[in-house]
């Protein structure tokens, strides 16, 4: 009789779990940190047509893989006064991240490389320390009609104080990627 | 670890219940104040069906001590200190008991340690800080009493910080490092990437026993996880947890044991159990465990025979239902990518965007059954005969994992089509026994339908780069592993020990090895122990590893575009072969009447070996502990 009484003890409690259920949908999560866009646009010294770079995954870390832009060409052995953009165009209005990397300076560092020898870059700007950041850059063109990977990295956490990080050698910067594109561009 | 299987496939039972915190991957460790266990028994046979049908490793019975029916006071203490980690840990504990069956026991740990070290540098950020508390009271008469148990357990530990990586070039650099990548001066802090977990259990339990027919128990238990991993973040979001997941879990269970006949027992039971997970959507992090709620019910009936003086049976059969009603996001383009919007477009019942709601619910039927034998041959030779056959139903990381998994830098996916294993396992054990020398031979071969793994499978390009992806699949799995024990006494006072264990793992379905099986190992142990010297007792033991050469060959190339090159990401190669050597020493001296102290000394890695270990997630990152001496001294009062 006991064991009868406990088994009907025993389905009750268990249709009272069934009734006190929570059926509320869960709350949909914009990521806050997700970039989905990197954009670098480049003024040309001494006036030109600009070069836009543009690099938009808009699924995050979903399988769509990110669309690469590059708009213009670029002019040989010229200099290009660049600024990098970073944005989160899941969220609405876009969020600007630059703002929080450039909030966060001495914890952030670009670093900028490029195959074929078809450019150099200098930084021109600077954390609270004196060290490069690289929102602001100067890109210097090589040789006409010529094409390479250009390259740019967002380190987390770098180690700005090892050799030559300073000068953009990124050997030594340790620290966590948050960012890493590759453009393919024309020098005519 | 039991033979070969870990995580969901071991059930974990700590004071009569079963552990329900988020035991889905192997670097989760089991939340249980180990200092509170007085007896850890693993069972393999029919008995085992009493605590879950799903155990196709088999179950870990975590025991405190026995109370015992008479007026008494007791406590424990131990402290320990040790080299590595520059740590150290105390454990206290109290009982009272009265001659007419009550009591009650109270304990309670702290622990903490800083950075850890391998031979060579410091893992930093490996710091662990514990907290554990529990009290137990009840009645304990023969005829009927209960108990009731609460234990509070909190864990903070530090992740290896040169494991946070970035991308899929941190990664190759990492693995092609031989040191660690980052090593700072010893702290004691904690920092991103961390994990706090806290688990807290309360149970109460009752039993009567009825003249010429056995024993009722009814038991109730509820428990409630708390697990929050954080990861290095930025800005505002710096110290908000990455993962934020309230796992609920109640039970109520009864069993009814029909012990009247003393050469049959049997046993039938009943559990029902409701569990709820809840995933904090204020970490600006898609989830990776969604939100679920989940309904199991069990039903066995074990018995357990005596056939004649030297054979003894064991019978078991027992039923599970497993209902899980999750929801969940997933983005369009994964849910098109996993061809989901053939099979489950029913499932959908929201539109947000780039992201579908959907409601997975999903029900499994599990019948799992055992039947063992133990046969004497005479006073020195026995052996035993088992089969099971188990179900387990795919747990909710297997089905819902969807995204990168930022503390592992990689992108795990489960999937909604997994079905739920079948495992069918023969073992049999041989055992000789004189006075000087006790051996045994343990053979198991485990066949596993739809057994479920992860491993690499490529790369998917996110704007941070490429990361490896990891996926959930199913196969068919062999298993065949052989353990030896042999204790042999070489004099009154030496005496040697010998434990090896070999496992080999096929994966039947795809023709190859199976991944993560561990590697074969040695231990030679060689002990003096002397009762006139304090009960002196010292042992120097020899531990071999042999490299695992038999693995899955996940390995492919990478495009890095920094240098324009392709690279071998080597995620499948196993570490080499190592040797440890560890030595420990313990006497104990009398104080007062009732009073001892035992003093313990133990040294691990004495030979400061650097090696890595196959089944260690971190193996890509660093090297395992280095030496460590350990002082411990134990108060008995």
């Amino acid at each position: 009789m006991k064991l009868i009484k406990n088994i009907v003890i025993l389905v009750y409690i268990v249709s009272i779990f069934a009734a006190c259920s929570n059926n509320d949908d869960p709350v949909i999560i914009n990521e806050e940190e997700l970039i989905t866009t990197v954009r670098a646009t480049l003024i040309p010294e001494g006036g030109g047509t600009e070069v836009v770079l543009e690099s938009v995954d808009l699924d995050g870390d979903g399988p769509n893989e990110p669309t690469i832009e590059v708009l213009g060409t670029f002019n040989p052995n010229t200099t290009y006064a660049g600024t990098l953009q970073i944005l989160n165009e899941a969220e609405n209005p876009a969020e600007d991240i630059t703002l929080e990397i450039l909030e966060e300076d001495e914890e952030h560092q670009f670093f900028f490389s490029f195959t074929n020898d078809i450019a150099t870059a200098t930084y021109d700007d600077a954390d609270s320390n004196g060290n490069p950041v690289g929102v602001q850059f100067n890109l210097l063109t090589g040789a006409a009609d010529s094409s390479g990977g250009f390259t740019i990295i967002l380190r987390h956490e770098p180690d700005k104080a090892a050799a030559d990080v300073n000068t953009g050698d990124i050997t030594n910067a340790d620290g966590s990627t948050d960012v890493q594109v590759t453009f393919n561009i024309v020098i005519e | 670890m039991i033979n070969g299987m870990h995580s969901s496939r071991v059930i974990l039972m700590t004071n009569g219940v079963r552990l329900q915190d988020q035991e889905w991957g192997i670097e989760h460790a089991p939340n249980i104040d180990i200092n509170t266990a007085e007896k850890i028994t693993v069972i393999k046979g029919a008995n085992a069906l009493e605590f879950g049908g799903d155990a196709i490793g088999g179950v870990i019975v975590v025991e405190p001590n026995r109370i015992i029916v008479k007026d008494s006071l007791y406590g424990k203490s131990i402290l320990t200190g040790q080299t590595n980690g520059r740590g150290f840990s105390m454990h206290s504990s109290i009982s009272k008991s009265t001659k007419e069956g009550y009591y009650v026991n109270a304990k309670t740990t702290f622990k903490k340690y800083g950075d850890f070290e391998s031979p060579n540098y410091i893992l930093t950020n490996t710091g662990l800080n514990s907290e554990a508390f529990s009290v137990q009271t009840g009645l304990k008469k023969f005829e009927s009493g209960f108990n009731l148990y609460y234990t509070y357990v909190k864990n903070e530990i530090g992740i290896l910080k040169s494991s946070h990586i970035g991308n899929i070039e941190d990664l190759i650099n990492a693995i092609n490092s031989d040191a660690s990548l980052i090593v700072n001066d010893f702290s004691y802090a904690i920092n991103s990437p961390k994990q706090e977990v806290m688990h807290q259990l309360v149970k109460g339990d009752f039993y009567k026993r009825f003249k010429k027919l056995g024993k009722l128990t009814v038991q109730y238990d509820f428990q409630n996880n708390k697990r929050f991993e954080f990861d290095i973040r930025v800005g505002d979001d710096r110290n908000k947890p990455a993962i934020d997941l309230n796992l609920n879990s109640h039970s109520l269970s009864t069993n009814f044991e029909f012990n009247s006949k003393s050469n049959q027992t049997y046993k039938v039971g009943l559990v029902g159990a409701y569990q709820n997970n809840f995933a904090n959507p204020n970490t600006g992090v898609r989830r990776l465990i969604p939100d679920y709620s989940k309904y199991d019910f069990g039903l066995f009936t074990i018995g357990n025979f005596i056939l004649d003086d030297n054979t003894r049976l064991d019978l078991g059969v027992r039923y599970d239902f497993n209902y899980i009603n999750a929801k969940k996001f997933y983005y369009k383009s994964r849910w098109d990518e996993r061809s989901y919007d053939v099979e489950f477009n029913d499932l959908i019942i929201g539109d947000f965007n780039t992201q579908w709601l959907v409601n997975p619910e999903f029900t499994y039927h599990n019948i799992s059954a055992s039947v063992g034998v133990f046969h004497r041959l005479n006073s020195e030779n026995s052996f035993n005969f088992n089969y099971a056959l188990a179900n387990r139903s795919p747990n909710p990381s297997e089905l819902f994992s969807d995204g990168l998994h930022h503390s592992a830098a990689r992108i795990e996916l489960g999937d909604l089509r997994t079905p739920q294993e079948t495992a069918n396992r023969i073992a049999t054990s041989y055992y000789f026994q004189n006075t000087n020398t006790n051996i045994s031979v343990a053979l198991f071969f485990n066949h596993i339908r739809n057994f479920i793994y992860i491993e690499p499978t490529g790369t998917e390009q996110t704007i941070r780069g490429a990361f490896p992806v990891w996926d959930y699949k199913s196969t068919t799995a062999n298993l065949f592993g052989v353990d030896v024990n042999w204790k042999q006494k070489i004099t009154n006072r030496i005496n040697f020990n010998n434990k090896t264990s070999f496992i080999k793992g096929r994966d039947v379905g795809n023709g190859r090895n199976l991944i993560d099986i561990p590697a074969a190992n040695t231990q030679n142990t060689v002990g003096y122990t002397n009762k006139k010297w304090h009960h002196f007792n010292a042992n120097l033991e020899s531990n071999f590893v042999f490299k695992q050469n038999l693995f899955p060959n996940n390995n492919f190339e990478v495009f890095i575009p920094t240098t324009n090159s392709n690279v071998l990401l080597d995620l499948s190669s196993t570490p080499s072969s190592y040797h440890l050597l560890n030595f420990n020493t313990d006497a104990t001296f009398k104080v007062s009447q009732k009073t001892n102290v035992t003093i313990g000394l133990t040294v691990t890695n004495i030979l400061n070996t650097n090696y890595r270990s196959y089944l260690n997630r971190l193996r890509y990152f660093a090297d395992d502990l280095g030496r460590n001496y350990v002082l411990q001294l134990k108060f008995k009062y």
